[in-house]
């Protein structure tokens, strides 16, 4: 494990966030497995270390934009809960009264911007939102999430461009988790995904996605710098997704095996490497760290009950918010 | 009262603005010192310096895409498409992004943000410099869509799009931008949603945007030589669209013609036309017309591109038969 910080209560708050993402997706799951959730999802579990590592670098008035795979994004930029699962549900309490569920699920709150459905679709908007803190002399930044799939997408280059040109304070994270939807990422992508960004003279890192401490070192370097106008950066996080593209990708075979991802979860699980350090380091016991995920099982538990019981948006909201005031 | 050019109107509305507001800033491709091809923007870079008059790369899809971030965290840009026909490239970004993200959200997220852009032909342009492609937008839900007519509206619309919460699209008529029209000197704003009635009559409504309110008008002092009176209107903006004052000229003339730019097929006019139909149907004489533009790729030949676009003329050949009750379209 890569060394980043030393206070306690910081490691045991990435330990729980990287929980709390893990269960909320297995509650999803579950949810959606069991017919009481309508549409579909995509799942983040495997990629924890890379939204909280990342996440726990920024504050509430630093920007994120995600992904369809946004769940873990929006947990670890402080996201509640309930209101999550009212807004998976499509319930009048979640997030977004119902109206975007899991692939628009936005927390303006702790400046998440916002899932995005299209693939590579956020990439302007986040670098429009460190364009606008350059302009106002803010030093918020922002972090664009997006996989390994968007790298294909002609609006990343457009962007990284402009970035790159004028100095903007933002972060390009990039999850490579391997697969672009169903189809490996070697198959779709030429060359490096590093140079890419290199090319336009931004700063590229290539960093273990299953090490928590890692990202999180290399993200609180690159935040800082990109505060004091150092900006853009890249980094390409290496990681895997546990299961398919989405929830009802089962027979997922026919691209990968079943070998690799027993071998990815058994001994690259970024939770257990974590949980392992911190034992091992005396900063947790295997009792402490069985108490908090047995809390925050309890908590998604109650949280999906409330979900299931909470209200529907009345059907007036139907027409609501097509414009703002 | 003084006359400027609809350029200079334009450029006005938005010195104004970016004066009374620190967060609006002006980006697209060759903005700054070009000031646009067609020089409409020029001067604002000396004033308000390259922070807020920013040349982009020619990246359509990306700087569209960086306002929409901008204005969902704070500031209020307005982007320049230099041609109209470059919205194919904006989609995404217009449509699946600005657009949405405020009903998205529930209503936490705004996109305070206007992109100008221009169409009409008749410029000797060709098939991709040429094109009228409201409809396009005008049919996206969470869009709004202004449309000039004059350089009084051109100012007025273009501040009130400004301070707008939301995603605004403005068509100007690259025609018109040499165009000059009295427009006060103090200021002043025209509300969206409220058409103009530029000229009153009692025998046919003629509705026209834009460049067409020219066509109109140019129409209705033909019809009165030959005692049709014609009632013109522009509705300003088609999104919203001020519904009510249409169909009180219709109630009243009992027959209209819609003129715009746009292709015929799937647009303005027919949008139009069919909210006249189910809402005034009882009050009409005569079957409401669309008159659009040719359903072809606008040709470069003078000789064919003028076949393409509604004339004053052929107005005048529609309505005399419409208020002779004589069928345009026999069945």
């Amino acid at each position: 494990m890569a060394k980043a910080k030393s206070n306690t209560e910081d490691y045991l708050r990435m330990y729980r966030q990287m929980v709390r993402i893990r269960t909320f997706e297995d509650n999803a799951n579950q949810l959606y497995l069991s017919a009481k959730m309508p549409g579909l999802t995509h799942m983040y579990s495997g990629e924890e270390a890379v939204a909280v590592g990342i996440c726990e670098a920024l504050t509430d008035a630093d920007r994120i934009t995600s992904t369809h795979r946004g769940h873990g994004h929006c947990v670890a930029k402080g996201a509640e809960f309930k209101q999550m699962f009212c807004e998976l549900l499509g319930k009048a309490e979640g997030y977004c009264r119902g109206k975007g569920g899991s692939m628009h699920i936005a927390d303006q709150s702790h400046g998440n911007l916002g899932a995005n459905a299209i693939v590579g679709g956020s990439m302007g908007i986040a670098t429009g939102s460190a364009l606008r803190a350059k302009l106002q002399g803010s030093d918020d930044v922002t972090v664009c999430f997006f996989g390994d799939g968007a790298t294909a997408q002609g609006l990343m280059y457009e962007v990284m461009n402009m970035a790159a040109l004028w100095s903007l304070p933002v972060i390009y994270a990039c999850e490579n988790n391997g697969y672009s939807e169903y189809t490996k990422t070697e198959e779709i992508a030429a060359g490096s995904i590093t140079a890419r960004a290199e090319a336009f003279g931004i700063e590229a890192h290539q960093v273990d996605g299953q090490d928590v401490l890692a990202v999180n070192d290399l993200t609180r370097k690159l935040v800082a710098r990109a505060r004091k106008g150092e900006g853009p950066f890249f980094m390409e996080l290496m990681t895997y997704r546990y299961h398919g593209h989405h929830v009802g990708d089962i027979n997922r075979e026919y691209y990968r095996s079943k070998e690799e991802e027993k071998d990815w979860k058994e001994n690259r699980d970024p939770i257990i490497r974590f949980r392992a350090h911190l034992v091992s380091e005396g900063i947790a016991t295997e009792e402490d760290l069985d108490a908090m995920n047995a809390e925050v099982e309890k908590d998604a538990a109650e949280a999906v009950a409330y979900a299931l019981d909470a209200a529907y948006p009345d059907a007036s909201e139907v027409d609501q918010h097509v414009f703002a005031a | 009262m003084r006359e400027i050019t609809l350029s200079q109107a334009v450029n006005e509305a938005i010195a104004e603005e970016m004066r009374r507001d620190p967060t609006v800033f002006l980006m697209g491709e060759d903005v700054a010192e070009a000031g646009t091809p067609f020089k409409v923007l020029s001067g604002l870079v000396e004033e308000f310096g390259t922070d807020r008059v920013i040349d982009t790369p020619i990246s359509e899809p990306g700087f569209v895409g960086l306002a929409v971030g901008a204005a969902m965290t704070g500031a209020r840009p307005i982007v320049d498409l230099m041609f109209g026909d470059f919205i194919y490239l904006v989609m995404d970004q217009l449509c699946n992004q600005a657009a949405k993200q405020h009903y998205m959200s529930g209503g936490k997220l705004t996109v305070p943000m206007v992109l100008r852009t221009n169409m009409g032909a008749t410029r000797r342009s060709a098939a991709q410099h040429s094109q009228s492609l409201q409809a396009l937008v005008a049919h996206i839900p969470g869009l709004k869509v202004a449309m000039p007519s004059s350089a009084y509206e051109a100012k007025g619309l273009m501040k009130t799009a400004i301070r707008d919460n939301n995603p605004v699209v403005i068509f100007e008529d690259k025609l018109m931008y040499q165009d000059k029209a009295p427009v006060p000197e103090e200021e002043f704003l025209i509300p969206f949603g409220v058409a103009n009635v530029k000229r009153e009559g009692t025998d046919i409504t003629l509705i026209g945007t834009s460049s067409m309110v020219q066509v109109a008008e140019k129409a209705a002092e033909l019809l009165a030589a030959e005692g049709i009176s014609a009632e013109v209107i522009d509705p300003r903006t088609i999104v919203p669209l001020d519904e009510a004052t249409l169909l009180e000229s219709v109630r009243k003339t009992s027959r209209a013609i819609v003129i715009d730019e746009g292709h015929q097929s799937y647009g303005v006019t027919a949008e139009i036309a069919s909210r006249l139909n189910e809402k005034a149907f009882y009050h009409l004489d005569a079957p409401i017309l669309r008159m659009g533009a040719m359903d072809v790729p606008v040709p470069f030949s003078p000789a064919l591109e003028d076949l393409t676009v509604p004339t004053p003329e052929q107005v005048v050949a529609n309505a005399r038969k419409l208020c002779a009750g004589e069928l345009i379209h026999a069945a």
